[in-house]
């Protein structure tokens, strides 16, 4: 049944590589090749990315020297700087700084982390590391992206409106974004904010059910589960995840459009603001806060899986063993999907929720730790008694392992209901979330671009650069949130446009000003990657076939791949894909491609049955 | 200042540390041929993880060390003593895990750092080891889960009947708060009733609201439980009291509470923090809008003495807002008068 498949695409992919010309529209724009696809994800995803940095770079300024005259900044955001008349001293909008601080949440979590992260290394990774010749649909995948580069072209927009991009942080709590009258950003801002992110989730969904179709459907023959290299193991459960989540966000924000602007009672109750008591009643904003964390929380493995997968391979191969511990790689990562589900009230301990409810999230919150702890220390023996190579991928994912360690670990504080009470909502969240989710998640998507940039784009990108890079990147993340977590367990508040009110929060003006120095100077470093990212892909030094000795599909396929993927046939898979080091072997790394039949030296006694068999099979096709 | 210029010096620092590098790297090119180039990098990048290892270890520690007085607030009531114990409790738990997991990664990188004479050892699983550190951590994290469950439950179960009733609303962008006076009793509320002078939306249909005050700033009894009854007018608001160790959500349609006991007055504090202008405070942790930074109000904790003393000294709402009267059923005038200690204040002195 599969192999007839399999001869059909085949067939395919032939006639669409050799027969007809693209044009250039339908080859780089709405293209239906996955690769494209892919490049188009990351490329959007880089632009986000910048973005949403430099968003941060400005409001931290703001936190890092509150006193500041800030007029020179009034070139960019205008009348968001308030310029003194007197003095000619210029502050950044209070109500702006919200802006900026809730469309970082957003561009970082929503377009970078998921799009960016998901949408490029599902895309790019998935058809060629199972052996498909594309995704199982190519139109869908093709609307994916445009879905959410709309969706994207309307978050843009909404910086350009008068009133501002919404300002109720990402996680838009209700009334303050049901009401325009609450701030300036729940109005117009709000509505964009809405309806881009209603795209996103059309976008993410069409992502989502093509890559969990193209796993189970198109592997190639001899690719069963239990030979898939991990990174197609976390998108699978990723796309699992954001498909069983993502529709509840959209009824959110449904129910949100309803309140704003049908009139309906789903999340107000009870409201007197701007001299009039309004007339619903009976709503409740807690409704919405568990309807936002049961897609909010998965989103946090929906960011951070993708990632954990993309370094399962880079420091198996560039440890040069095979990953430890890789059915246990696989049942924490599903004991996660499984449990990132039923954890979500654990960002509502405060919130009014009844303490008893606090008491079962919170249990269930601290049994994901235990999963979590288990690819930590895997990962380590991986690097055990390794002989390992540092290419920037592998550096970032060595850093990545250190941010989920350390990021992880502040989660056990967080989780627990009763430190809960003091922490929440301080920056202690911050530097935790920041560390395990944000960071952690952007060297697994920067480790993933330095891994397969020779498969994406036939050429290196610089090593040199990138090792520049990534000490950079590391260090300065570091100095930016290590010294957060002081700032936090001091109680200072989230979301604080500036401390000199409270006596409490005024302790630390230093080592908030340092923080932003070291955030400046991490967000300056990241230019050292674009640079190195665009010059490479026109200049970069040509690629060999597999760069970094590994056994996975995808260096198989030509330098430069075609529509298609494979020029022949698609090739068998007879193993693994961590055969590095085996004992008895010619070279450190048998491809997956490999049958057991030529290794003889290096077949364990279970392989060497195997062996057996293989050839039976062949023997049987070829009768065929 | 001082911080900025040790902040400074780690940035130069870095740039040194680039420059080395640098050198490292020319020196590896001048020397000789392209493979012998990388594998001098990637010595180069081995040592740079030891030495990460060893100059943030030595960083993290220096300023956990040297921030400690200032990130380590005092607390005041008597369950933040015991969420402020079971918080280095964990910090020591997951502090050994950090330590140990961050050593392990920055050596093993170093340490195992290609070598083309090596061959990396073929070590796929080994089932007793993944068995032990999967019950560890569940053994672990079990009992951190039994300790905080215990302390929440504490914390959360129905507050004494002695308890000190307060009231606290957040507003777009200020707290009230609202004592219920000589009867001990907060009166009832509707949103529909609120205006500009009655910000709580009293109803005064209710006597027990007649005697109810409505003061600038917070007291509290040391020693005495207080039970803040938390509500919100417009948008979400969090009622945060950092050293007291309070955080509850304030909720349009949705009243919530939190009780604790305060264990120092301001008075002590002062004394103890050697900051005569010491101050507790009541900050918002919710996001609310613009204002959000400056919802500020001052929190005074007095001796019993002194906190009774300050209450009878409190005029209540309907006699600062006498034209509100109006608003009392007319069978309750009297009594309201009376309650509230308007025209005669001899009368009201004796009802209290």
């Amino acid at each position: 049944m599969s192999t007839a498949h399999v001869d059909l695409t085949d067939e395919m992919g032939h006639e669409d590589h050799g027969h007809h010309e693209q044009g250039f529209v339908s080859k780089y724009i709405f293209s239906t090749d996955h690769k494209i696809i892919a490049k188009q994800f990351l490329i959007s995803g880089i632009v986000w990315a910048l973005i949403g940095g430099l968003l941060s770079v400005i409001f931290r300024l703001q936190l890092g020297f509150p006193d500041m005259d800030m007029s020179w900044l009034s070139p960019l955001l205008g009348k968001w700087i308030n310029i003194d008349p007197g003095t000619g001293v210029g502050k950044l909008d209070t109500g702006f700084y919200l802006a900026l601080v809730t469309m970082h949440g957003t561009i970082m979590v929503f377009f970078v982390l998921t799009a960016g992260l998901s949408g490029t290394f599902s895309n790019f990774l998935i058809p060629l590391q199972i052996g498909a010749r594309d995704m199982a649909s190519g139109f869908m995948n093709m609307l994916s992206y445009w879905f959410f580069f709309l969706s994207s072209v309307i978050m843009f927009i909404s910086f350009f409106i008068s009133t501002g991009p919404a300002s109720g942080s990402w996680v838009i709590y209700p009334p303050l974004s049901a009401l325009p009258q609450a701030m300036e950003g729940s109005g117009l801002g709000m509505t964009l904010w809405l309806v881009a992110m209603a795209l996103f989730i059309v976008s993410t969904l069409l992502g989502g059910i093509n890559y969990i179709a193209t796993v189970i459907n198109m592997r190639t023959e001899g690719m069963s589960f239990t030979k898939l290299p991990l990174t197609i193991w976390a998108f699978f459960l990723t796309a699992i995840i954001g498909l069983l989540s993502f529709p509840v966000l959209l009824s959110a924000a449904l129910l949100l459009i309803l309140d704003r602007s049908f009139g309906t009672s789903f999340y107000l109750s009870e409201i007197y603001i701007g001299g009039e008591a309004l007339p619903n009643m009976g709503g409740s904003p807690i409704l919405f806060q568990h309807l936002f964390w049961f897609l909010g929380h998965p989103e946090v493995y929906i960011v951070l899986l993708p990632s954990l997968g993309i370094t399962s391979e880079i420091i198996s191969t560039n440890s040069r063993k095979p990953i430890f511990g890789y059915k246990a790689m696989i049942g924490s990562m599903m004991g996660i999907a499984i449990l990132s589900f039923v954890v979500w009230a654990h960002h509502m301990f405060v919130t009014g929720m009844n303490p008893f409810a606090g008491s079962i999230f919170m249990i269930l919150t601290l049994i994901i730790a235990v999963p979590s702890a288990i690819k930590s220390f895997n990962y380590l023996t991986t690097l055990w008694k390794g002989n390992i190579i540092f290419t920037p991928a592998m550096l970032f994912s060595i850093g990545l392992v250190s941010f989920f360690i350390s990021g992880g670990i502040t989660g056990i504080f967080l989780g627990n209901a009763a430190l809960d009470i003091q922490l929440h909502d301080t920056y202690f969240v911050v530097a935790h979330f920041h560390l395990v989710m944000g960071s952690a998640a952007f060297f697994g998507m920067l480790a993933g671009v330095y891994h397969w940039f020779p498969k994406m784009f036939g050429r290196m990108m610089d090593r040199k650069l990138g090792y520049v890079h990534f000490w950079l990147s590391f260090i300065g993340i570091y100095l930016i949130f290590f010294p957060m977590h002081y700032i936090g367990i001091a109680g200072y508040p989230r979301r604080y446009y500036s401390f000199t009110n409270f006596d409490t929060f005024s302790t630390f003006a230093d080592l908030n000003s340092f923080i932003s120095l070291a955030a400046i100077a991490t967000f300056i470093a990241q230019l050292i990657f674009v640079f190195n990212f665009f010059y490479s892909i026109f200049r970069g030094k040509k690629a060999t076939q597999n760069p970094w000795k590994s056994n996975t599909l995808e260096w198989t396929t030509p330098i430069n791949p075609g529509h298609g993927n494979w020029p022949g046939a698609i090739p068998k898979v007879y193993r693994w894909p961590y055969d590095y080091s085996k004992p008895g072997a010619k070279d450190d790394f048998i491809p997956q491609t490999v049958p057991y039949a030529e290794t003889p030296e290096s077949n364990l006694p279970h392989e060497q049955e195997l062996a057996g068999l293989e050839s039976n099979n062949d023997n049987a096709i070829k009768v065929d | 200042m001082q911080n900025l210029l040790i902040g400074a010096s780690v940035v130069v620092a870095l740039l040194v540390l680039f420059m080395v590098y640098k050198l490292a790297t020319l020196i590896h090119v001048a020397k000789g041929s392209k493979t012998d180039e990388d594998a001098g990098s990637n010595t180069v990048n081995g040592y740079l993880m030891l030495a990460f290892l060893i100059i943030g270890g030595i960083a993290a520690t220096w300023s956990a060390m040297s921030y400690f007085d200032l990130y380590n607030i005092p607390v005041a009531s008597e369950h933040g003593v015991k969420t402020d114990k079971m918080f280095w409790v964990t910090m020591l738990i997951t502090g050994l895990a950090f330590v140990i997991t961050n050593v392990l990664l920055f050596y093993f990188a170093f340490r195992y750092r290609y070598n083309k004479n090596n061959t990396a050892t073929y070590y796929p699983d080994n089932s007793k080891l993944e068995m032990a550190w999967t019950v560890i951590p569940a053994v672990v994290l079990t009992i951190l889960i039994g300790y905080g469950l215990k302390l929440w439950n504490n914390i959360t179960d129905v507050a004494p009947k002695e308890a000190e009733v307060i009231e606290i609303m957040g507003a777009q962008f200020a707290w009230r708060v609202r004592y219920p006076g000589a009867d001990n009793k907060l009166g009832k509320y509707d949103y529909r009733k609120i205006d500009d002078s009655n910000a709580f939306g009293m109803d005064l249909s209710d006597k027990n609201s007649h005697d109810d005050f409505v003061p600038r700033e917070i007291h509290f009894p040391v020693n005495k439980p207080v039970l803040l009854k938390i509500r919100a007018r417009d948008v979400l608001h969090s009622v945060y009291m950092p050293h007291f160790r309070v955080k509850m959500d304030a909720v349009p349609g949705m009243p919530t509470q939190f009780w604790f006991v305060p264990k120092k007055t301001t008075e002590d504090m002062r004394k103890e923090t050697g900051n005569p202008d010491f101050n507790y405070e009541l900050a918002c942790a919710e996001i609310c809008g613009k204002g959000h930074f400056s919802m500020r109000m001052l929190i005074v904790v007095d001796t019993p003495e002194e906190y009774e003393a300050w209450k009878k000294k409190q005029k209540t709402w309907l006699a600062q807002n006498p034209e509100y009267l109006a608003q009392v059923p007319e069978e309750l005038k009297e009594v309201a008068m009376l309650s509230a200690g308007i025209e005669n204040n001899e009368s009201n002195d004796s009802s209290l």
